[in-house]
């Protein structure tokens, strides 16, 4: 077993479609959000909403922790690579998010000192080698990334590596949910839930969707079966009339998530006042900073950053997507004024954003795409 | 604390997006998804502009942005029909003096990898290779090439007598002379050691003309062997990501399969493609847009080695994308299709070929793939080089 | 929103004790296992070994592989194909009859 191919069955996806459809009321329609970047990226990458009915329509959430970091955070973490002194480290997925003025590829190709590291240990190596410079590594994404950020600091620490810093940029998921949640205008039938960042959190955080909204959550896998039995479920819980978290994902979840990983999150970090999500705002006790502890290790106060905010444009209407309220296509800007090349808003930014998938991916009339790929 | 502890202030603005969304500010906003995506296309088709006041990383991936640059730079200053046709080499009509006529192949590469040797070979093979496979990619004859040295201060000889070895090695094997070069030194740390240009004309014998603007619905897609392992090796060699793996370059010279391939099948190859920078997927997306077809991909036919399936999973990138050095990609006309496979079959750089794709009308300009899953989707350029992601 | 891949555990790396060697299809890297570090309460501080397979994210392991519930959700799945496959059957035998 290798736990992705077996989940990537295309005869067993024709036996689950059938399911799902049997299960879907007549004239009734459904939407389900997958909260993750990840689903979202699986659900394009293999097609897999050729398997469902057209009155199952799956929305695409802000779990994408690269397009919710606001254009001023980019602007701040520029900031902190001009420094003369500074190399500047972050993941992949950062090099070309744009910030006001420009993104790392932009910066690196004006002078800065940029690299892209897989782990953020890696950051760490780069300090150890290069003593005279100081390495600043910016931190993205949820608690699933966050405890690897706080085991490299504690490492720094024993280490005494000082010339080593983090730029903290990490959020958590639950009130960027709750956010949407609230949103008056929104019409959702259940969640897909992030299967990732639930091996750190586990699934108990979401029981207040299902207690207090009354909308069903299943913790989802990110291979293509998994998301498909996910949808399945919740189709099964709406038909019985049940509202529960359920846990498709237990090979890998477990129900109370990962309790050294919390607290080595907890030991590093602390929950900020607010945070700016691009698209969704300001919302209160939604991302992490480092602990008065670790400060030395703390770019945002070793550097002191600008603290730039840059409005995203009027025409941008991400905040609508990211709650499920427009489609991608329905934007005003979308394919036009924001594309891939020069994305505009969150949604386009990562190839997991709603929009930039929807542009990359599926962008184009199913009938004739499926016309054209008919054997 | 900073700003954003403190609350909401009044923020700045990002002149780029307020400006891109002012330049589209006339158009009427669309109710219909049909409406939507024919307005993308028609903004696709537009005159390439390029954005970006630096020439940046992504400018050389052979994604959208290379595609920007060459044409809103080079090919806007350098216009000329032989030009225009951005095949992989240039194919010129040439007349002697004595009355005499033929046509030869003409084209040019340069070559900057790191790390300079990587298992499989180094950027002499590369540089040899990489020449030699843009001329049999025209479907000519190798003969002669150039070789352009541009050397760093402070570069050991013994590196450059080993590359230069690999150059003398390859070339014999590919049947060709290097007969003219130059060589230039630069300042320490102004190069990245060594960076090898090479030229090469062919001579083409063959009545067949390829293009990436002949392919036509009906036609069938074959790549010559297991796709990746040129790109996913280098970027194992640089060290950077601690992942080990076995696996080496697949950098060979194409000129001979290609020989095998047009003997058996010639009239009915419309075109060959080395898949080099941007991988099939690039290759496929040129050929939808230059023959304003669809192409459509099989998922489950695509050669791709477990290992190169294993390092594209953990890195998060798309092995459609990835480099090769040493793999072609052939469109023919389906009456020539089996005829094409055993070709490729025949020959030991061809072992793992297979048919990847049909080329159908509708959707133009269009690369589809039919998912493994048994879904659909648009495999699209790129912008730059994949990146390796973590979400 | 995050990347993780699962990784067969080859060895157990004894010069650094949270380090393991990972394979992905034969590539390999070594993975940091400390998130999966606790004080068990028979006395082992990891409960890994080589063979089992973890789940990992930039360079860290986040959790363990359920084999028996991944096996599980298999069977699930191959119960629903099974049925379908019976009732397509039997479809085609009713088109016979």
């Amino acid at each position: 077993m290798r736990f992705v191919d077996e989940f990537r069955d295309a005869t067993t996806a024709r036996a689950l479609a059938t399911e799902i459809a049997a299960l879907c009321e007549p004239g009734r329609r459904y939407k389900f959000m997958e909260v993750c970047g990840g689903h979202t990226h699986t659900i394009y990458k293999h097609g897999l909403e050729d398997y469902l009915p057209e009155t199952v329509s799956l929305v695409h959430g802000p779990g994408c922790p690269v397009c919710v970091i606001p254009m001023g955070r980019v602007d701040d973490a520029i900031a902190l690579a001009e420094h003369d002194d500074v190399i500047m480290t972050s993941f992949g997925d950062m090099m070309r998010v744009p910030g006001g003025r420009g993104s790392f590829f932009d910066s690196k190709a004006a002078g800065a000192d940029i690299r892209m590291v897989y782990c953020p240990l890696d950051a760490l190596k780069i300090a150890r080698k290069n003593p005279d410079k100081r390495v600043v590594f910016m931190a993205i994404g949820f608690e699933t990334t966050a405890p690897s950020t706080a085991m490299t600091v504690l490492r720094a620490a024993v280490e005494k590596l000082d010339n080593f810093a983090v730029f903290c940029n990490h959020v958590t998921i639950i009130p960027a949910i709750k956010a949407i949640l609230d949103s008056p205008d929104l019409r959702l039938d259940g969640f897909i839930g992030p299967g990732h960042v639930s091996t750190v959190i586990g699934c108990r955080p979401y029981e207040f969707i299902a207690r207090d909204h009354g909308k069903p959550l299943v913790c989802s896998g990110f291979e293509p079966l998994d998301i498909l039995q996910s949808v399945y479920r919740l189709l099964l819980q709406l038909h019985e009339g049940r509202c529960e978290v359920e846990n498709q994902y237990s090979r890998v979840v477990p129900w109370n998530g990962n309790a050294k990983a919390l607290r080595v999150i907890g030991e590093v970090m602390e929950l900020r006042p607010h945070f700016e999500w691009r698209g969704l705002g300001f919302i209160s006790h939604s991302a992490l900073r480092m602990r008065e502890k670790y400060a030395r290790f703390d770019a945002e106060q070793i550097f002191g950053v600008p603290g730039v905010r840059v409005a995203d444009p009027k025409a941008c209407q991400c905040g609508e997507v990211l709650k499920g309220v427009l489609k991608p296509w329905e934007c005003k800007v979308f394919g036009t004024a924001c594309t891939p090349e020069t994305p505009i808003g969150t949604c386009m930014v990562s190839s997991e954003g709603a929009c930039a998938a929807y542009y990359n991916f599926g962008r184009f009339s199913r009938e004739r795409v499926k016309e054209a790929t008919r054997a | 604390m900073t700003t954003h502890d403190l609350g909401p202030t009044i923020p700045a603005r990002a002149n780029w997006a307020e400006e891109a969304v002012a330049a589209h500010a006339g158009a009427e906003h669309l109710t219909r998804e049909e409406q939507v995506l024919e307005r993308i296309a028609k903004a696709r088709a537009r005159k390439a502009k390029i954005k970006e006041q630096r020439v940046t990383l992504s400018h050389g991936a052979g994604g959208k942005a290379t595609h920007t640059l060459i044409e809103a730079v080079f090919l806007e200053a350098f216009r000329n029909p032989v030009l225009e046709r951005l095949e992989d080499g240039a194919s010129l009509a040439v007349s002697w003096t004595d009355g005499a006529t033929g046509r030869l192949a003409f084209t040019t590469d340069s070559f900057v990898v790191s790390p300079l040797f990587f298992p499989g070979g180094d950027i002499g093979d590369l540089a040899v290779n990489g020449t030699v496979n843009d001329l049999a990619m025209c479907g000519a004859r190798p003969l002669h090439l150039s070789a352009g040295f541009i050397l760093e201060e402070g570069f050991p000889v013994a590196d450059l007598q080993r590359i230069v070895a690999s150059m003398a090695a390859a070339a014999q094997a590919a049947g060709v002379q290097i007969v003219t070069g130059d060589t230039k030194v630069v300042q320490r740390g102004k190069a990245d050691g060594c960076y090898i240009t090479t030229a090469g004309v062919g001579l083409l014998d063959r009545p067949t003309t390829l293009s990436a603007a002949a392919a036509r619905p009906g036609d069938v897609v074959l790549v010559s062997g297991p796709i990746g392992d040129h790109g996913i090796t280098v970027m194992l060699a640089r060290g950077e990501l601690d992942i080990e793996a076995d696996i080496e370059s697949d950098t060979a010279p194409l000129h001979g399969i290609t020989a095998g391939l047009l003997d058996v099948a010639g009239d009915g190859v419309r075109l060959l493609r080395d898949a080099t920078r941007g991988g099939v997927a690039t290759i496929c997306n040129e050929v939808a847009v230059a023959s304003q077809v669809a192409v459509v991909l099989d998922e489950s036919s695509l050669p791709v080695r477990p290992v190169v399936t294993g390092a594209s999973e953990l890195l998060g990138i798309d092995p459609l994308y990835v480099a090769c050095e040493g793999r072609l990609v052939a469109v023919v006309g389906p009456d020539r299709a089996d005829a094409a496979l055993a070709a490729l079959h025949a020959h030991p750089l061809g072992e793992g070929a297979a048919v990847i794709g049909t080329v159908k009308d509708d959707p133009p300009g269009l690369v589809l793939l039919r998912t493994a899953f048994g879904g659909t989707r648009i495999v699209d350029l790129l912008v730059g080089d994949p990146l390796p992601r973590i979400c | 929103m995050c990347l993780g891949i699962p990784g067969e555990v080859i060895e157990l790396m004894t010069e650094h004790e949270d380090l393991a060697m990972v394979s992905v299809e034969g590539v390999k890297r070594a993975v940091n296992v400390g998130l999966l570090r606790e004080d068990f309460p028979d006395g082992r501080a990891l409960d890994l070994q080589p063979g089992d397979w973890i789940l990992i994210h930039v360079g860290f392991a986040l959790s363990k592989i359920d084999e028996a519930e991944a096996k599980a959700s298999l069977e699930w799945l191959a119960g629903v194909g099974d049925a379908y496959t019976d009732e397509l059957e039997a479809l085609a035998a009713s088109d016979i009859t």
